[in-house]
């Protein structure tokens, strides 16, 4: 008998608009020692799905409409709140996407980590407290004995998504959920937490359920995938046959969704549009301290039509880069040639024009957009502040870059926050391009979406390119994106260019270590092959 | 954490400065003088009494003079009560002020954050409204209306409470207290409510529900610091603010604080009086702002830890 069967599970949120079916009867099971992966973009009800099996989805709004949800021979619908809180934390763990806001800031990690094990075993604190130095060990902590009594703020994203883990699992549960555990780390950090799970699993030989939306994060760890679209599930199968023989057209999309190309190589024009010499952007960090050397010494051109790509993992100034480069921090040493112009000596009004001619889109089109403003007001104030259009004909200006980015023009007086992530990065994209730049700073446009709509955008950056002739920098910390879109990739590291070269090139011959450990993390690099 | 409190200490210099200097010019303008009466005196006596409280002296001197005693901490004689210094004065209507201002802090703290709380924890339902609604009506009613109306109530219909005075029966510091803590109650409830509601949203409350805590154990161990911290950066302004704004309480219900001494200063134009009680408050008002502040930054971890350095 399976650990967990799931039986036509049905939830619904009942809101003012009316009853929105979130989970529409679906079904799967989990067995000990296996790991399932539920697959799913934003919005298919696999994390509600899943929450609500363990009470965690808030009641009202939300229902349990029907379905059974067999753990260890108990329907975990019918239970009451206290005996699904004896469960929650003892035999069933979580855990969750982001680990910077799901740790409390407010208390040290050991008092957080010995909670679950005080509440539910009710052992002493010192006991806890050995275990829970045990577990940071086993999780890959550094000398836990000093950094238990630590805040999280004091930990790396990738440190607390291990200790989040060992949180999970120092009640050593029969069955642990993990809802997305790695979207928001690195490539390289993703590599060694999927890798930490796998072995914790097999270890243990408990059952798991990772919950994603990219199909290549669980290309190398699931036993079994579960397809989910719109509440439904549309296909499930074990690992082989899903990635060898998917059936359904949703499956088949979402395995198309996985870059697995590299650009080919085009002709470039002689002159570079850009020139960037010994640019250092250093941050001082008050009286005393060493600065903060975030880009070090970096040289490199950039061809008018060319996309270069800039990858390398958080804080190892690739971002800080890009936005030197538009003047966006400022520079401590260097040159930036831009068409024949010095940005770096810039200033007032001769930087404004400048910035007509480059322009930016941002990592998060959730916080890089105005909330007060709409599609209408987003767009055209480019367009009016550096006197591109007048006031008579931003209206049409505006509906033609809403065609580009493919927005429909009904949506013109809508604010940001009526559209999906897809939709609002199509409008930073739309506002980026507004005032025809001929260079473009892409600062992880792609990092917070699904994989299904990182594909659609990708697609529309590139058309976009040949349409407008960009210039562009592509900054990501995924190579199999950037092999996808840029003609050039430089791989940096703590600040500075440790190798550069077409896409080809690094993915066949990595000269450098560290590129060859960027190219080792690529989730299900396997289907790369 | 000593250098910060050191640049705020020096920070609060020029704004104590720039009230004295203010208050002090705008006094003067005032029309009328501290021995003009009905009954007018001879103008010898005037100018004797002008003469011995330095009044006959050109204003800039008159105010440098002031600044000089000011530095040795003499706030100067009062005008209006011959032979006692302003010093004595605060001193002996200070204590009393204060710890009505505590008193009412204390009913304002735990009746806003019951409320607020309780609130949060069901939002849009009849335990957000009531306990919300009650608080809308708390800021929007004064002190003037809600002290005699509490009186009527409970003094003079139930008969359960003295209705005047300050430590002469028991019982006599409830009503006073409660009437100057109810506006105060009102905003600490909003206050504590968003502050709770957005805590309660945060990501890691749900972690802490995922392990299996109870409920009590979610609020208390893991919303409360976070939620309250607005709470504590509001207690600064609020404790200086029942200080200056208790004159109201402290004439409905005859107390003999520092309140009223400060209103008759007005009326009777008694310079230094004025200038004093001002003074002093603001001392009180900078010193209380950063002692809430320096609190709702130890509450927080990773302000402490920048703060510490």
């Amino acid at each position: 008998m399976s650990l967990l069967e799931v039986q036509n599970l049905e939830v619904s949120f009942v809101t003012r608009n009316g009853t929105n079916k979130a989970v529409d009867g679906i079904s799967f099971s989990v067995d000990t020692g296996k790991i399932t992966a539920i697959i799913g973009e934003s919005g298919s009800g696999k994390s509600v799905a899943c929450y609500s099996l363990l009470g965690l989805v808030p009641r009202p709004p939300g229902r349990i409409d029907g379905g059974r949800a067999l753990f260890e021979g108990r329907d975990l619908l019918q239970l009451e709140e206290r005996q699904l809180r004896e469960i929650r934390g003892r035999d069933i763990a979580m855990i969750f996407q982001d680990p910077m806001t799901c740790l409390n800031p407010y208390m040290t990690i050991g008092k957080q980590l010995m909670e679950p094990l005080r509440y539910h075993r009710k052992v002493s604190r010192e006991a806890a407290r050995a275990r829970a130095l045990e577990l940071l060990e086993e999780v890959g902590i550094r000398d836990p004995a000093s950094t238990i009594d630590n805040f999280p703020h004091q930990f790396s994203g990738g440190m607390r998504q291990r200790v989040m883990i060992a949180m999970a699992l120092i009640n050593e549960p029969k069955l642990l959920i993990a809802d997305e555990p790695t979207t928001a780390l690195d490539v390289t950090i993703q590599a060694q937490i999927l890798k930490l799970i796998a072995e914790l699993q097999h270890k243990r030989d408990i059952g798991v359920i990772f919950i994603s939306h990219d199909l290549a994060v669980v290309a190398d760890i699931a036993d079994t995938i579960v397809v989910m679209k719109q509440g439904k599930v549309v296909e499930t199968g074990d690992r082989a046959a899903i990635f060898q023989h998917a059936r359904d057209p949703y499956t088949k999309k979402l395995l198309a969704a996985i870059p697995t190309d590299s650009k080919p190589p085009q002709a470039l024009q002689p002159e570079p549009l850009i020139t960037v010499r010994n640019l250092c952007t250093w941050f001082d960090q008050g009286r005393g301290s060493e600065p903060v050397k975030a880009v070090n010494d970096v040289s490199f051109d950039i061809h008018r039509g060319e996309v270069l790509g800039l990858v390398g993992e958080s804080g190892s100034g690739k971002s800080t880069i890009g936005r030197s480069i538009l003047r966006l921090v400022p520079v401590t040493s260097g040159n930036v040639n831009f068409d024949g112009t010095d940005l770096t000596a810039l200033q007032g009004r001769e930087l404004k024009q400048m910035r007509r001619r480059m322009q930016m889109i941002f990592q998060d089109p959730f916080a890089s957009l105005n909330p007060r403003m709409t599609v209408y007001d987003t767009l055209a104030e480019p367009l009016l502040l550096h006197r591109i259009e007048n006031r008579k004909t931003v209206g049409q200006a505006v509906l033609k870059l809403m065609d580009d980015v493919g927005l429909a023009r009904a949506f013109v007086r809508k604010y940001p926050h009526e559209f999906s992530g897809g939709q609002r990065q199509r409008i930073a994209i739309g506002r980026a391009l507004a005032t025809r730049p001929e260079f473009v700073v892409a600062d992880e446009p792609v990092s917070a979406l699904d994989v299904t709509i990182q594909a659609q955008i990708l697609d529309l950056m590139q058309a976009l390119g040949r349409e407008y002739g960009l210039t562009m920098l592509f900054v990501s910390h995924d190579l199999a994106v950037v092999r996808h879109l840029a003609d050039r990739i430089m791989v940096l590291y703590h600040g500075e260019v440790v190798e550069q070269g077409s896409g080809e090139e690094l993915f066949t011959h990595p000269q450098q270590a560290y590129t060859r450990q960027l190219l080792q993390s690529i989730p299900g690099r396997s289907l790369l092959a | 954490m000593w250098r910060f409190i050191g640049i705020r200490l020096l920070q609060a210099i020029p704004v104590i400065l720039v009230v004295i200097t203010v208050t002090f010019f705008l006094v003067r303008m005032a029309p009328g003088g501290p021995f003009d009466s009905e009954k007018p005196v001879t103008r010898e006596v005037k100018a004797a009494l002008e003469a011995q409280y330095k009044l006959d002296l050109p204003l800039y001197q008159q105010y440098f003079s002031y600044l000089g005693d000011l530095a040795h901490g003499d706030l100067g004689p009062s005008f209006k009560y011959s032979g006692r210094s302003v010093n004595e004065l605060i001193a002996a209507g200070f204590p009393v002020t204060a710890e009505l201002g505590l008193y009412a802090l204390l009913v304002a703290l735990g009746i806003g954050c019951l409320a607020g709380i309780a609130a949060a924890l069901r939002p849009n339902t009849p335990q957000d409204y009531i306990p919300m609604s009650a608080a809308m009506i708390g800021i929007c009613m004064p002190s003037f209306l809600l002290g005699p109306l509490l009186v009527l109530v409970f003094g003079i219909y139930l008969d359960w409470l003295p209705v005047s005075g300050w430590g002469d029966i028991p019982g006599d510091k409830i009503l006073p207290s409660l009437t100057l803590g109810s506006a105060y109650a009102a905003y600490i409830a909003r206050l504590s409510r968003a502050g709770m509601l957005e805590v309660l949203n945060q990501d890691y409350i749900r972690t802490a529900r995922a392990k299996g805590l109870p409920q009590w154990q979610v609020v208390l161990k893991h919303s409360l610091r976070g939620g309250m911290i607005p709470v504590v950066a509001f207690l600064g302004p609020a404790f200086a603010g029942l200080l200056a704004g208790s004159f109201v309480v402290e004439t409905i219900f005859q107390i003999p604080g520092l309140g009223r001494f400060y209103v008759q200063a007005a009326f009777n134009r008694d310079y230094t009086m004025i200038l004093g009680t001002t003074v002093f408050l603001s001392v009180l008002i900078v010193l209380f702002n950063l002692l809430s502040d320096i609190l709702a930054a130890w509450m927080n971890p990773r302000l402490r830890a920048q703060y510490g350095k």
